[in-house]
């Protein structure tokens, strides 16, 4: 048995900061054979990322490593000199990032770029590591791959500077390939052909691969074993399969039925308290704090790694108790509010909104830029009292409409109609929680804020206050807090706490929780529900996650390059009949589930610019369903599926049927 | 790139006038004006009016301004009060003159002060920088009239007397003597501006060197440098385009003050001349002149920094 | 508990210093500054006169100790008069953007285009030398630098999340400005106020020396150097003791501000 390609034995890592050590890093121990995928997989702060850098040796100097070994090849790493690590490299070992934008240099060509791995390695001439460049990009399933490398990072999609960004690790032929995130940020149809590509690359090129994530269903998808990061602990080792059917540690546990389904039944069940602080970490398990099945044991030692079954360890004095409860078959359903109510609360009439655009002299002499036409005629109401979820991908304009729903955007075009008594009574909660809130104010003044708006008194506005901060589940006493010292999730809290404090009838939700951890959305999804039944308000809630959307949602509008290609009750859009980009979108996400493979439909090309949209339909470049000539003439018309769901497109709703039979739920 | 450059130049044009403008209206709030000056402070109110109606003042300010800027485009630069002579030729001189002084301290400082500042940024935290880092701090902190005194008294002092103290020679008369005049005044500025050139590029070099692209190269298993020769320093250059560009400005303003230490007759000598005797046409001129190089060098800057990045060349 | 860096320790220390001696003056100086002591002209450092005489005999450590206050009202006035000017302008600008901005920028930008000596030397004409005048001119040529950094900051926060959802909210405009963006934009005007002291107390200086700004008989660190200029072989005393006094004064604020920065970045 040859040994394992990445051993790391017992790694401890810790910063040197101001309040003290950091211990990011305690006893991880993990393997990876040639031709196998690991998945590390942890929420942020777990410390996987460190891990990734600890094995190149590319940690800031603030960083020391107190332990451990990481072997490679059988060498240890960590007593290599520093001209052996420059000659491992790029060439044995090599890494992909999370953001390939700032990866990559703005001023040198892809090509060169790539290139320069050989020349660096092999001492390749310039013409033959050129060649060799191109060839790494046809791998990378980049078409017309001799154009691509002349140009400059910016000039490519998010995508393809991905691919480059692998070319470039696969360029010295390495032994080890660490991904770190490397479908973060991108679009899920966009992840899943970067995932596709992976899996083939698995095959071809048999390389060990270390995937970090903090995206269980990617996990699923790409690994052959599953590490789970918590808080710098390695908890829990498993091959995949056995990790998702039967999760061991409570925290692997937490996090699986945490996660939102597609099927909108699983999932979303909240995983209560906070993560430690890595300054002062609690004695004993550091899960200990939040874990159902904690005893006074757990609280006295650190629990070590110990082997439960066949290939599988576990850090938890309690397994045996855990092993025997039964998971929880469904969480308890979120009330979506049937679709009861016909009055629409909100509408979107014709409304078009475009950006920039020079004026009309510098466009007549034909130097002017066109608009960015981010909303183009989009019709479709809010009624009361319900959820409507917006849904796509980045570019489709969904945000955009968030702000005309709140008058901070006014319509290039159409009429944004608001049928309640004053304008205030639409208010928004935003994606990221570190900007949402002021920083130079205490929480208490940001919530009082609205409050004096609304004309309370002083002494009202201290009680309302305290009320508020109790509704979000948080402590009275938050009120004298700065923002600065909150989580991620209590940020959120607050900034839908001061939403909350305008009393209003409809609330935006641009994103509410994708800035946040697993963990954490599962809390505040519940909390925006139950809100939302008392207030008896209508959320406009705006998302990429469709897992979020089918659990939440009432009804569902599908968007694409500013149009809105599908509208309907959410169990109807989710099944068939489907537009084809509906269809496609829902094929690519990545499914919590390594029994089901996905089967993503592909969808070639790039999304077109928001400033020369195609004619007729605007999919049409890349629709895989596309019937002809019609697609690129006409517009097209609105078809009605049931009498809640109607489609936009030229393919009738009859065949539409027939080929969605095989779009899962 | 060339809309790009078009754009730039619309935007030079517009600041151009607003230069004009702006020297127009600071110098015309006068209370007295270019006829008092001429005739002193005893002239009969009559004998002002005349002479006020003859030289147009009496005009109202936009007209005024309009025929300024007008003369100004033509070729008329007017004749200075003070020195009864045309300020075309006069500033054609001056300018020659500062022209070498400049462009000494602007060589030293680019031979000497990126190569300084990127050996701080590479050396950061150890002694070296930090000893770079002290002097340039005294540097940008003393002024350039005491730098330039205290080279003077050591230098061209009764004890050593190697340069002399004022004045200045045509390098027609002799290279050597020519030479002598320039060190001195060319050093004093060449300390100050070496201190913010070697400032700023550190700094600039170091941000760079920060950035994720330059992990990634690292992590490929560049060398150090490779990583600085290839990749670190053509993106730190774009910055320091722009600092040369800015350094332009504290050049103009050290000039002023090294010029009246040393008596050296450029342009910085004739501006404050033309302030103390209040010489309008001079001084419009001489302003316009200084703001307009600054502008277009701005503008060069400008248009190298665009060729130089592909975000920019290529969108 | 996060450490002092030690450029705000250090400048802070040498400022106090100064800050403090300049304002005992009155109490410390040996010698009023105008008195004149025609038999002791030109001496070096000595018994009487510690830090010896000018070229009419008088005390230059008393000169020296007074002569820090002009240079410090310049330079805390100017950069007073610059922030009052620059904030509200860069501020609006940055806020109201479109046409408004355009115009206000341009001709912040053509104000730019003058080395600020220049700028301060044109207002200098019109009104006339003198201190006073001296401030203003130097005040106004630092109010564009402030509007620009001021602007940038604004443009920065305005599509900030929490700006949006005041807005959202019904506020007014002027809310806005300056309960939500102004706070924010406050820590780095501090320290670019704070940085500009320096360079306004050379730029003071510099005008003194030429003759343009303190006016005799009074006692100041550049109009000293302006005398001593012709007396520089027969002593350097009267040169080296203000020129000292200046460097050390402008090198404390230009580490304070720098300390300043560094401490208010890093939170």
């Amino acid at each position: 048995m040859p040994p394992p390609v990445l051993d790391v034995r017992a790694l401890s890592v810790q910063f040197e900061t101001n309040d003290g050590p950091l211990r990011v890093l305690r006893d991880v121990s993990l393997q990876v054979a040639r031709g196998e995928t690991v998945g590390l997989a942890g929420e942020s702060g777990s410390g996987k990322t460190t891990l990734g850098y600890t094995i190149l040796q590319a940690l800031a100097p603030t960083a020391r490593i107190t332990g451990g070994a990481i072997l490679f090849e059988g060498r240890d790493l960590l007593g290599v000199g520093e001209d052996e690590l420059r000659r491992l490299r790029g060439r044995r070992i090599a890494m992909v990032y999370q953001d390939p934008r700032s990866a990559l240099n703005p001023t040198m060509r892809v090509g060169a770029q790539i290139a320069e791995v050989l020349e660096i390695h092999e001492r390749a001439p310039a013409r033959a590591a050129r060649r060799r460049a191109q060839e790494l990009l046809e791998l990378v399933n980049i078409a017309d791959p001799a154009s691509v490398a002349r140009h400059y990072p910016h000039e490519l999609s998010g995508g393809m500077q991905q691919r480059a960004v692998i070319a470039m690790a696969l360029a010295g032929g390495p032994s080890l390939l660490i991904l770190d995130e490397p479908t973060t940020g991108l679009d899920v149809t966009t992840q899943a052909r970067i995932l596709e590509l992976v899996a083939d690359l698995k095959r071809r090129v048999g390389a060990a691969i270390l995937y970090i994530s903090h995206d269980l269903a990617v996990i699923a998808q790409v690994a052959d074993r599953v590490g789970v990061l918590y808080a710098g602990e390695l908890v829990e080792v498993a091959p995949t399969a056995d990790l998702f059917a039967q999760p061991i540690h409570p925290y692997t546990r937490g996090l699986l039925d945490a996660l939102p389904h597609l099927d909108g039944v699983r999932g979303l069940a909240p995983i209560e308290g906070r993560f430690p602080r890595l300054t002062d970490l609690p004695p004993g398990c550091v899960f200990a704090p939040r874990c159902d099945f904690v005893a006074p044991a757990c609280t006295v030692a650190t629990p070590a790694l110990e082997t439960v079954a066949l290939e599988r360890r576990a850090r938890c004095v309690r397994w045996p108790t855990v092993l025997a409860t039964p998971r929880r078959s469904t969480s308890e359903a979120i009330e979506r509010a049937a679709v009861t109510s016909d009055v629409p609360l909100l509408a979107f009439e014709h409304v078009s909104k475009h950006f920039g655009g020079a004026g009309a002299v510098a466009r007549w002499l034909g130097v002017g830029a066109p608009p960015v036409r981010a909303v183009d005629d989009v019709s479709f109401d809010v009624r009361a009292d319900e959820v409507f979820a917006l849904v796509g991908e980045s570019g489709c304009g969904k945000t955009t409409l968030g702000r005309l729903a709140v008058r901070l955007l006014r319509p290039t075009a159409g009429r944004v109609r608001f049928a309640a008594p004053k304008p205030t009574d639409a208010q928004i909660v935003f994606q990221h929680p570190d900007s949402s809130l002021n920083p130079m104010k205490r929480i208490g003044p940001s919530l009082a804020r609205p409050l004096v708006l609304r004309g309370l008194r002083r002494r009202e506005r201290g009680r309302r206050v305290r009320e508020l901060l109790e509704s979000v589940r948080l402590d009275p006493d938050y009120g004298a807090r700065w923002p600065a010292a909150l989580s991620g999730g209590e940020k959120q809290r607050v900034a839908i706490a001061r939403a909350l404090a305008m009393a209003p009838q409809f609330v935006v939700l641009d994103e509410p929780v994708s800035a946040l951890d697993v963990s954490t959305q599962a809390s505040i999804i519940r909390l925006l529900a139950e809100l939302r039944r008392t207030l008896s308000a209508s959320y406009l809630m705006i998302s990429h996650d469709l897992s979020l959307v089918r659990h939440v949602a009432a009804r569902v509008g599908v968007m694409y390059l500013g149009r809105l290609v599908e509208i309907g009750a959410v169990d109807e859009v989710f099944r068939a009949p489907s537009h084809p980009y509906t269809r496609a979108l829902l094929s690519a996400v990545p499914r919590p589930d390594p029994a089901v493979p996905g089967r993503p439909i592909r969808l070639e090309g790039n999304v077109p610019s928001a400033q020369h949209p195609p004619t007729g339909c605007r999919f049409h470049t890349r629709c895989p369903q596309k019937i002809g000539r019609v697609c690129e003439e006409a517009e097209p018309p609105w078809a009605r599926a049931s009498a809640t769901h109607w489609i936009a497109c030229h393919i009738p709703i009859a065949e539409l049927s027939r080929s969605s039979e095989d779009a899962r739920p | 790139m060339a809309r790009y450059a078009l754009r730039r130049l619309a935007s030079i044009a517009l600041i151009l006038v607003l230069v004009s403008a702006i020297v127009f209206v600071a110098i015309h709030v006068l209370p007295g004006n270019a006829a008092t000056l001429i005739l002193g402070e005893y002239a009969t109110p009559e004998a002002l009016r005349t002479l006020e109606r003859e030289m147009g003042l009496d005009r109202p300010l936009l007209v005024q301004y309009a025929s300024w800027v007008g003369s100004v485009v033509t070729g008329d630069w007017g004749v200075s009060l003070a020195m009864k002579q045309p300020v075309a030729t006069v500033v054609g001189y001056r300018l020659r003159n500062s022209a070498f002084l400049a462009l000494a301290a602007l060589i030293v400082v680019v031979v000497v002060g990126i190569p300084l500042g990127t050996l701080a940024a590479l050396r950061r935290g150890r002694p070296l920088d930090l000893a770079i880092v002290t002097a340039t701090y005294v540097g940008i902190s003393i002024p350039e009239f005491v730098t330039g005194l205290l080279l003077l008294l050591v230098l061209a002092g009764p004890s050593l007397g190697w340069f002399p103290t004022s004045g200045y020679v045509e390098l027609a008369s002799g290279v050597t003597a020519w030479a002598r005049h320039l060190v001195l005044p060319a050093m004093t500025l060449t300390i100050a501006l070496l201190a913010h050139v070697v400032r700023q590029t550190r700094s600039g070099l170091a941000d760079v060197l920060t950035a994720p692209y330059i992990r990634t190269a690292r992590l490929k298993g560049a060398s150090p440098r490779r990583i600085v020769l290839r990749h670190a320093l053509r993106n730190a250059l774009l910055p320091t385009i722009t600092v040369l560009a800015l350094d332009l400005g504290y050049l103009m303003g050290g000039i002023v003050v090294v010029e009246e230490v040393f008596a050296y007759p450029g342009m910085g000598r004739l501006i404050i001349y033309a302030v103390q005797n209040r010489d309008v046409p001079l001084l419009q001129m001489c302003a316009l002149v200084v703001a307009s190089v600054y502008v277009l060098a701005n503008f060069a800057a400008d248009l190298a920094y665009a060729w130089l990045d592909p975000r920019i060349r290529y969108s | 508990m996060t450490s002092l860096p030690p450029a705000l320790g250090v400048g802070g220390a040498i400022l106090a210093l100064v800050l403090a001696l300049s304002f005992a003056a009155p109490w410390i100086a040996p010698f009023p500054t105008t008195e004149q002591h025609m038999l002791e002209r030109l001496k070096p450092p000595g018994a009487r006169f510690l830090l010896g005489t000018d070229q009419y005999g008088r005390d230059l450590l008393s000169r020296t100790l007074f002569g820090g206050r002009p240079a410090l009202g310049l330079g805390l006035g100017a950069v007073a008069l610059g922030l009052v000017l620059g904030v509200p302008i860069g501020l609006t600008a940055g806020y109201v953007g479109g046409r408004l901005d355009d115009l206000v920028m341009r001709v912040v930008d053509a104000m730019l285009a003058f080395p600020s000596l220049l700028l301060a030397l044109l207002i200098i004409t019109a009104l006339g030398a003198s201190t006073g005048h001296a401030l203003l001119a130097i005040g106004v040529a630092n109010g564009p630098g402030v509007a620009r950094i001021v602007r940038s900051a604004t443009l920065a926060l305005r599509e900030a999340e929490f700006v949006l959802a005041a807005r959202a909210r019904g506020e007014r405009h002027l809310y806005v400005m300056f309960g939500e963006i102004f706070p924010n934009v406050l820590p780095p005007v501090i320290v670019e106020g704070t940085l500009r002291i320096g360079f306004a107390i050379l730029a003071g200086a510099s005008l003194s020396f030429l003759g343009l700004g303190v006016q005799p008989p009074a006692a100041d660190w550049g109009l000293m150097i302006r005398e001593a200029r012709q007396y520089v072989f027969l002593s350097p005393w009267p040169l080296l003791v203000p020129g000292t006094a200046l460097a050390f004064t402008i090198v404390a604020f230009n580490l304070f501000g720098d300390g300043l920065r560094d401490r208010l970045g890093a939170t």
